[in-house]
């Protein structure tokens, strides 16, 4: 993967000052990994953000962009469902105020279930791989499976299984079931990734994984690079 | 490196053996081998004099014919010079019993010992441990051999960091009935550690089961461990502490905090089919059941008793752990009834689990055990013994047992552990069907086979 796309290694390199990789960057990483992704595009100003929104369309979602936040949601830096110009230049101006404020990612508002799919690279065990319900709840509920890669396609489903809420996965009370097939490929090209980068990630949080019957979009991802990650600041 | 010298000494060099403090750890290990193993024992120390009767040599090049095992019981120290001296001496192997390295902060002196072993291809145990104990064969442990309760010889080689950990768990083998192939302290393993000894009891004959008692591993160590012990063929058992250790550390994502040390080490074992064993009451009943019975099963349980509080606790307790208890099938119930004794005939229960009455008879458990061991749907039988109910005999044991030799599919008993009861548990023992003191215990030994799943 890292041979034919030497952009991946280049966005790493140009975060290692942060000491983890910004979700702008770590999405383009994303996407050129084979993985889906939102549209987004990031805003300095209200204009752009008008005009950013415009193009995709309402309703979006806007993030703070600032290397000094890495829990966005913990300090107000997240807002979903903005419906029009006025709402979004609010936040806008809200998002200023907020620490290291850089712009604001403003992204198409996607539906589907919120799931974590991570990787952390252990001492004892080298890269292992969370898969488990995602969102802000994630530490709380803590229904996650966890296991050594690389994962093979049985592994992914056992994970897949492994899950307390797998019921909601498989179409809950009429709603539709996630695509199994996308989400196993989804966890399996992950796995991958993470081989390749063992030696220069500490941990990746894609969360959520927004997966639906049709799709699974990484709608947020952090990747913390190896060994500088203790001097950031949270 | 050949590590059968360790365990198959024909010869043993004690360093540090003293003539004047007899209490010295070397003296106790030196006297036990000279008196209670087939391993000609030479004890060394610069300053000579005689032990036992025996004259100490001032080194190991006096000693008439070359050396298989090497304990050395001296200062830290000394250990690298003695450890030098064997190599030179063509000495095959040593256990490094001396404490005094990485665990007191002398991380330069072990690593000096290492570089040495490491060097000649010479294997040693240690430092800081008590090295390896084989039933009938070798002993270096430094404890009186009047003060250690030494279980049966039997298929269960037990690794372990810590030597307390390592010989509390041979009393409780004792106890419950466990026989020892092999027990081996590893202390600091800074040369030798679980992955070497893993890969020597893999190919070992006298081993089926092996336990390990782990507190952490080396970096990326877990991983060739759970890798090579997924291939291994033999039932692999793990007793973890420092389980909350590290929880502490600020950690910046979701994923490393959820994925903290012992959630991965836990599910790392998991992943290869490693039985982790959460206490000391679940090693000993894994430790039974997996030294009886190798093959997995799927955990589909047929349960006998004669006792309704008996059946609705196995239950709860299959429950909880996720194994199943079929229901008999109308036809197969109708059959068995037909089978059973005219007074308990009537007033059975026959869903399963199956209660039989205080008017159970021997030769109902028969009837019924052969009944489930018969069914598709059940692949272990669990019979519940209340030796008290005056229609069971002691002979039930051994009739039980041949019905599940026969039938090829494990049998897993409780029995209450006293005296009185002995000849119905040995009934069980002697022909290889595991008993437990407890309900839970004989439901932990079924979870043992559920577990014990190649990857």
């Amino acid at each position: 993967m890292l041979e034919s796309h030497p952009d991946i290694l280049r966005i790493i390199e140009e975060a290692r000052g942060d000491g983890w990789v910004l979700e702008a960057a770590a999405k383009q990483l994303f996407s050129l990994a084979g993985f889906a992704v939102p549209r987004f595009a990031l805003a300095r100003t209200t204009e752009e953000a008008h005009r950013f929104a415009g193009e995709i369309g309402y309703p979006v979602v806007a993030k703070i962009v600032s290397p000094r936040i890495l829990h966005k949601s913990d300090v107000g830096g997240v807002a979903v469902g903005i419906g029009n110009d006025g709402r979004l230049a609010e936040v806008f101006e809200r998002f200023r105020g907020l620490d290291g404020f850089q712009g604001v990612l403003v992204e198409e508002m996607l539906s589907g279930i919120e799931l974590i799919l991570g990787a952390k690279i252990d001492v004892q065990f080298g890269p292992m791989i969370l898969l488990g319900m995602g969102g802000t709840g994630v530490e709380i509920y803590r229904d996650v499976a966890l296991r050594m890669a690389p994962l093979t396609e049985k592994d992914a489903l056992a994970m897949i299984d492994g899950l307390k809420a797998r019921r909601l996965l498989e179409g809950y009370r009429g709603a539709a079931p996630v695509d199994r097939g996308k989400l196993t490929e989804t966890i399996r090209i992950f796995s991958s990734l993470v081989m390749e980068l063992e030696g220069r990630i500490e941990s990746i949080d894609i969360n959520p994984l927004l997966c639906s019957a049709g799709r699974c979009v990484v709608a947020d991802v952090r990747i913390i690079l190896k060994s500088i990650s203790g001097t950031v600041s949270r | 490196m050949d590590l059968k010298p360790l365990f198959e000494p024909r010869t043993m060099a004690v360093f540090g053996v003293s003539s004047t403090n007899y209490r010295h750890p070397a003296n106790e290990i030196f006297t036990k081998n000279l008196l209670r193993y087939p391993v000609k024992v030479y004890g060394v120390n610069p300053r000579g004099g005689t032990v036992n009767g025996q004259s100490i040599h001032r080194s190991i090049s006096e000693i008439p014919e070359p050396i298989d095992l090497a304990v050395i019981a001296v200062r830290a120290d000394f250990v690298p010079d003695v450890l030098s001296e064997c190599i030179r001496a063509k000495a095959r192997s040593a256990t490094v019993i001396s404490g005094g390295f990485a665990e007191a902060g002398k991380r330069d002196l072990q690593e000096r010992i290492v570089a040495i072993a490491q060097e000649a291809s010479f294997p040693f145990v240690g430092p800081n441990c008590l090295g390896i104990y084989v039933p009938s064969h070798v002993d270096t442990f430094f404890l009186p051999g009047e003060r250690m309760v030494k279980p049966a010889i039997g298929n269960v080689s037990f690794v372990s960091q810590s030597g307390g950990i390592l010989v509390d768990h041979l009393i409780k083998f004792a106890g419950e009935g466990v026989g020892l192939a092999k027990a081996i302290s590893i202390g600091n393993k800074a040369l030798l550690g679980e992955l070497d000894l893993l890969d020597y009891l893999a190919q070992d004959p006298a081993t089926r089961v092996i336990v390990f008692y782990i507190e952490g591993f080396g970096p990326n160590e877990g991983r060739a461990f759970v890798q090579n012990a997924g291939k291994c063929g033999k039932p692999i058992i793990v007793l973890k502490s420092g389980k909350s250790a590290g929880g502490s550390r600020a950690v910046s994502s979701h994923t490393a905090s959820l994925a903290g040390d012992y959630a991965s080490f836990s599910a790392a074992l998991s992943q290869y089919g490693i039985v982790e064993a959460a206490n000391e009451l679940e090693l000993i009943s894994f430790c039974e059941s997996l030294s009886a019975y190798a093959k997995p099963i799927q955990g589909r349980v047929g349960i006998v008793t004669v006792s309704g509080g008996h059946g609705a606790m196995a239950i709860d307790a299959c429950t909880a752990h996720g194994i199943v208890v079929p229901a008999l099938p109308e036809d197969v119930r109708e059959a068995l009834r037909k089978n059973l004794s005219p007074s308990v005939r009537e007033i059975a229960s026959l869903a399963n689990p199956i209660d039989l009455t205080g008017s159970g008879i021997d030769d109902d458990f028969v009837a019924t055990a052969e009944t489930l061991f018969a069914m598709e749907e059940i692949d272990c039988v669990l019979a519940l013994l209340l030796p008290y109910i005056p229609g069971i005999t002691a002979d039930l044991g051994a009739k039980l047992s041949s019905v599940a030799t026969r039938s090829g599919k494990p049998l897993i008993a409780y029995v209450p552990h006293v005296e009185k009861y002995a000849m119905l548990i040995e009934g069980f023992e002697l022909n290889g069907a595991p008993v437990s003191p407890s309900i839970e215990g004989a439901v932990l030994m079924v979870e043992a086979l559920r577990r014990n799943r190649p990857c």
